[in-house]
């Protein structure tokens, strides 16, 4: 049993979701996802660890030997990448249960948990295999159930929304298997390992190169960096509130490893960042998406949107670490990946609870309301806390890294712009806070209570991991230094 | 109990305090008696540390260790520890002076009020027992933070205005400027820790020290350095106990308290002197300790009046310390807690007005000595401590400053401190005499009916209710006991500068 886990990870709820499908009962579907995505998580844990420990699993399907048969490799960097989409999946289901039924038709509920499904085994089979094409693979199978579930939102606003999503997707995986075509054609392989060595002879090479740009321009798309962000904002702000949560916890942060798997393992340090102005390009884009994103946040009504438009600036510090191409850069970057997960995780769920008591979460509509929902509004000013990057939260421990990978390249500036733009999230966030606890609620809105406990539980949950996570830091930054030295490894 | 469990506790009663404070919301005699007891809780706490202090301990307590290098620990020195105490006895004595003031004028959301000022008095408490920068990075963040509500406690339009500002300036230069140069600290000496001589000397060339010094000292905003001094005024929108406990001693005082700390143990005062940054520090506080003194007299308003020179005092303490030598950080460490008794009877003198006569501008103030003899009196004597004048407290502080400046060969700055003695006296001598001298008929018949018996300009007795009283009274003999008892106070303080090796003394 204990060496099938790679393939149980994503087989699980691969299985779960036809199965769903043929029950179609709300209730039980829940309950089958809830069960699911915790097997998932406990499954992500065991592997992190046999990771840690043991060194790189290595798991062939079918007995099929790599390069020819399709292999599943779970390392520090994947396993790492591995937990955060499953805990994020074991915290939104059962938060999902009232969400979802107060959203959605009640026809739609059993299809609901069955996309989520298929979203969640496409998710974690991106991250878990080690092999090219197999990537796309799962690349459609998550792409295709987040934009259906994304069109499950309650305005017609969310079809455009998933339309607008699905164009850019699709070119987006359409950019990827291009690239992927290209190596192929070059080296005749698809296995990621061996595709590292088969490449390293063609440096030089001009159809690689523009594989590389393919790639890394297609995953950018899905990953939303600036400027190619614009289905971000509308797919977070229409699609459920429990899409919400999942998708700005997990789609972006693996659509990001995804690159960092490509340029770091089968290109390699040396071609990615030497052989071209890669980091530069990356910082350029980086800072850019970090300002002008966090400027556009701060004109939001809509609280969904704001978020969402402040999730692409987060990308953006996270993409600022890599640019800097170290080892303590790249540990910055995979941290924040976390923090940013746990952070942004939390701000969904609480406006996701607000959303199931005002049925809105615009900034007129939520004044007040930290009177009514005195726990979701806490929850929601913690976790913006952590946002911002204020000591004792998690947020604090990555951007404080990130400050330093800065000031170790000697970029002072930068270092400036990680702090100044911090402000911009003050900005942005004390509009929802001062909003939620300072104004007096509308006189037309009738007592409203508390979110339902099943909510507040998984919301709590977040919020204690971003206080947790920033006081008890060994776990989340050994992982991800180990993470980072191992992908920094292959140069040296 | 050990220094460590101490520090704890002293961090974790005032946050009990806000818990069973928001608890007993119903029953408003329950919560004040909750607000007492975590007060006198707070202050005996102190007191057991400041005796350990006294015998020459360092009480330590080292939380946990967030990124590497860098813990959430505690260690009070002797100048945190006097921050401590004034702090955490004025606390119990605006405790009493909030029962009066806030159901003499019927305010609302009492409750959120006292809460918030629990928590706001716990980070104080982090603030001034903090061990390293970070700690007090935090603390001082806190304080912003469960201060604003106070700020706004009105929640109109005004006030939420006045609220961004605070939030805004103070936010602002903390993040922007003071963080980054934390940051720039642990680059440079590897540590965050506050030692004896600084951390910083021997790591960084002198521009480099300029810049950080700097960015320190226009980075916490709560100093009030010109030209960030602005959030102090929008501040006084606030219910009078809050600019009296909060905005003349707590917060301010971490901003001086802080800045000063930073001057003795991360710059150390020999690298202050040897790279030459403190020089523009110095005319930067003499010009705001001036400039302010000059807008305080332009004041009609009180409570603004009273915030522009609580500005101007603050860059006493600041010059004290930029001045770099032991009798000014002496001297600075005084005006902490000499200014902070004065200050306060000053604002509970101004919040008794508006209780008892609805008085808020200097000039309908005439003949109001009468109407309430033991507040104008009180005022008085806060006035003259403020001044720097006998019999207050504020003569020695402002004694050692003068002396630290004339010591470095500063004689401008002698005569800067002289000149904002006299407008200090500018500005508050004629409150007092037109409250004794001025006739009654100047009162402005202008207020609500009912509330004052004789409003005919007779000779009736009208002073705030005794809670307000009792504490004014209180304050402002304490500002006259610590003009007698001054040199208790410097055997406090000596250990801060025993170690320093420069000229004088």
């Amino acid at each position: 049993m204990g060496e099938h886990l790679p393939i149980l990870q994503v087989i699980l709820p691969l299985i779960a979701a036809p199965v769903c499908l043929l029950i179609r009962h709300a209730v039980l579907c829940w309950l089958i996802a809830t069960l699911v995505s915790w097997v998932c998580l406990a499954i992500a844990i065991l592997l992190l660890l046999q990771a840690l420990e043991g060194g790189a699993i290595r798991y062939q399907l079918g007995s099929w030997v790599a390069p020819w048969g399709i292999e599943y490799v779970v390392d520090r960097l994947n396993g790492f990448i591995l937990v955060i989409v499953a805990a994020i999946g074991a915290v939104v289901t059962p938060y999902a249960l009232r969400s979802v039924a107060e959203e959605l038709p009640e026809r739609q509920i059993g299809l609901f948990y069955v996309m989520y499904l298929l979203c969640l085994s496409g998710l974690l089979g991106i991250t878990i295999t080690g092999d090219a094409f197999n990537v796309f693979v799962f690349l459609e199978i998550s792409s295709l159930s987040s934009y259906a579930l994304i069109s499950m939102g309650r305005h017609r606003k969310a079809l455009h929304a998933a339309y607008q999503y699905l164009v850019m997707g699709t070119i987006g995986a359409t950019f990827f298997l291009i690239g992927v075509g290209l190596l192929y054609l070059m080296t005749g392989t698809l296995n990621m390992a061996d595709l590292a060595e088969q490449l390293k002879p063609l440096a030089g090479s001009r159809i690689v190169l523009a594989a590389f740009g393919f790639i890394v321009v297609g995953m950018g798309l899905k990953l939303a960096v600036f400027p190619l962000h614009l289905w971000l904002p509308n797919a977070y702000a229409h699609a459920p509130s429990a899409v919400s949560v999942f998708l700005a916890g997990t789609a972006t942060k693996v659509s990001l490893y995804v690159v960092l798997r490509f340029i770091f393992t089968v290109f390699g340090f040396e071609f990615s960042f030497v052989g071209q102005p890669f980091g530069p390009a990356l910082l350029v884009l980086a800072i850019a998406g970090i300002v002008v994103c966090s400027l556009v946040a701060i004109y939001q009504d809509n609280v969904k949107r704001l978020l969402a438009w402040s999730s692409v600036a987060q990308i953006g510090y996270m993409l600022l670490g890599l640019s800097f191409a170290t080892a303590l850069g790249l540990q910055a970057g995979l941290l924040h990946i976390f923090n940013h997960a746990l952070m942004k995780a939390g701000l969904f769920l609480a406006m996701g609870c607000v959303v199931l008591r005002l049925g809105s979460c615009r900034i007129e509509a939520i004044a007040g309301v930290g009177r009514s929902m005195p726990w979701t509004m806490t929850g929601f000013l913690l976790c913006g806390l952590s946002l911002i990057g204020v000591p004792l939260t998690a947020g604090f421990v990555s951007k404080w890294y990130l400050v330093l990978a800065a000031l170790e390249k000697g970029w002072w500036p930068v270092a400036a712009l990680i702090v100044l733009t911090s402000l911009l999230a003050v900005v942005y966030i004390w509009k929802v806070v001062e909003a939620a606890w300072f104004r007096d609620p509308p006189g037309t809105a009738g007592r409203i209570g508390e979110a339902p406990l099943v909510m507040l539980v998984p919301l709590w949950i977040v919020v204690a991991a971003n206080l947790w996570f920033g006081f008890e830091t060994s776990g989340s930054v050994d992982v991800a230094k180990a993470a980072a030295l191992a992908l920094m490894g292959a140069v040296e | 109990m050990s220094g460590g469990t101490l520090i704890a506790l002293a961090l974790l009663i005032p946050l009990a305090g806000a818990g069973l404070i928001a608890l007993s919301w119903r029953r408003p005699n329950l919560r004040e008696s909750v607000t007492i007891a975590t007060a006198v809780l707070l202050f005996a706490v102190n007191v057991r540390l400041a005796i350990g202090v006294l015998d020459g301990e360092t009480p330590t307590l080292r939380v946990v260790e967030p990124v590497e290098g860098v813990p959430i620990a505690f260690a009070i020195e002797p100048l945190g520890m006097l921050f401590g105490l004034v702090a955490s006895f004025l606390w119990i004595v605006t405790s009493f002076y909030s029962i009066g003031y806030m159901r003499a004028n019927g305010e609302a959301r009492q409750t959120r009020f006292y809460a918030c000022f629990a928590l706001a008095l716990g980070a104080t408490m982090a603030v001034a027992f903090s061990g390293n920068l970070l700690t007090t990075f935090i603390g001082y963040e806190a304080l912003t933070l469960t201060t604003y509500p106070l700020v706004t406690h009105h929640s109109d339009a005004k006030s939420v205005r006045a609220g961004r500002t605070y939030l805004g300036i103070l936010l602002g230069t903390s993040i922007a400027l003071l963080l980054p140069g934390i940051v720039a600290t642990w680059m440079l000496a590897g540590t965050l820790d506050f030692r004896a001589g600084g951390i910083l000397s021997g790591t960084a060339s002198d521009g480099v020290v300029l810049l950080l010094l700097g960015l320190y000292m226009f980075g916490i905003g709560k100093a009030a350095l010109m030209p960030i001094h602005r959030w102090l005024p929008a501040a006084m929108v606030a219910p009078t106990p809050v600019s009296a406990l909060l905005h003349a001693v707590a917060v301010v005082k971490a901003g001086v308290f802080v800045a000063l700390k930073v001057i003795v143990y991360v710059f150390g005062i020999d690298l202050l002197n040897s790279s030459g940054a403190g020089a523009w520090l110095v005319w930067i506080a003499t010009i705001t300790l001036v400039l302010a003194s000059v807008v305080a007299l332009t004041k009609d308003n009180l409570k603004a009046r009273l915030a522009y020179s609580t500005v101007s005092q603050l860059a006493y303490v600041v010059l004290a310390g930029a001045l770099a030598t032991q009798w000014g950080v002496l001297g600075g460490g005084m005006h902490i807690a000499m200014h902070a008794f004065g200050k306060i009877t000053l604002f509970f003198c101004a919040g008794a007005i508006y209780t008892a006569l609805h008085k808020t501008e200097v000039s309908q103030m005439g003949g109001i000595g009468r109407a309430m003899p033991v507040t104008m009196l009180a005022f008085l004597i806060g006035a003259l401590s403020v001044a720097g004048l006998p019999p207050g407290g504020g003569t020695w502080s402002k004694w050692y400053i003068a002396l630290a400046a004339a010591e470095t060969g500063h004689l401008v700055i002698v005569g800067a401190l002289m000149l904002s003695t006299l407008l200090n006296i500018a500005y508050f001598m004629p409150i007092v005499a037109r409250a004794w001298f001025a006739p009654r008929a100047a009162i402005h018949p202008a207020r609500s009916a009912g509330a004052m018996a004789a409003p005919d300009g007779g000779e009736g007795l009208k002073e705030a209710p005794l809670f307000c009283l009792i504490p004014l009274s209180l304050t402002a003999l304490g500002c006259v006991a610590l003009f007698v008892f001054a040199s208790e106070l410097e055997t406090f303080l000596a250990p801060m500068i025993d170690g320093l090796s420069t000229k004088g003394r």
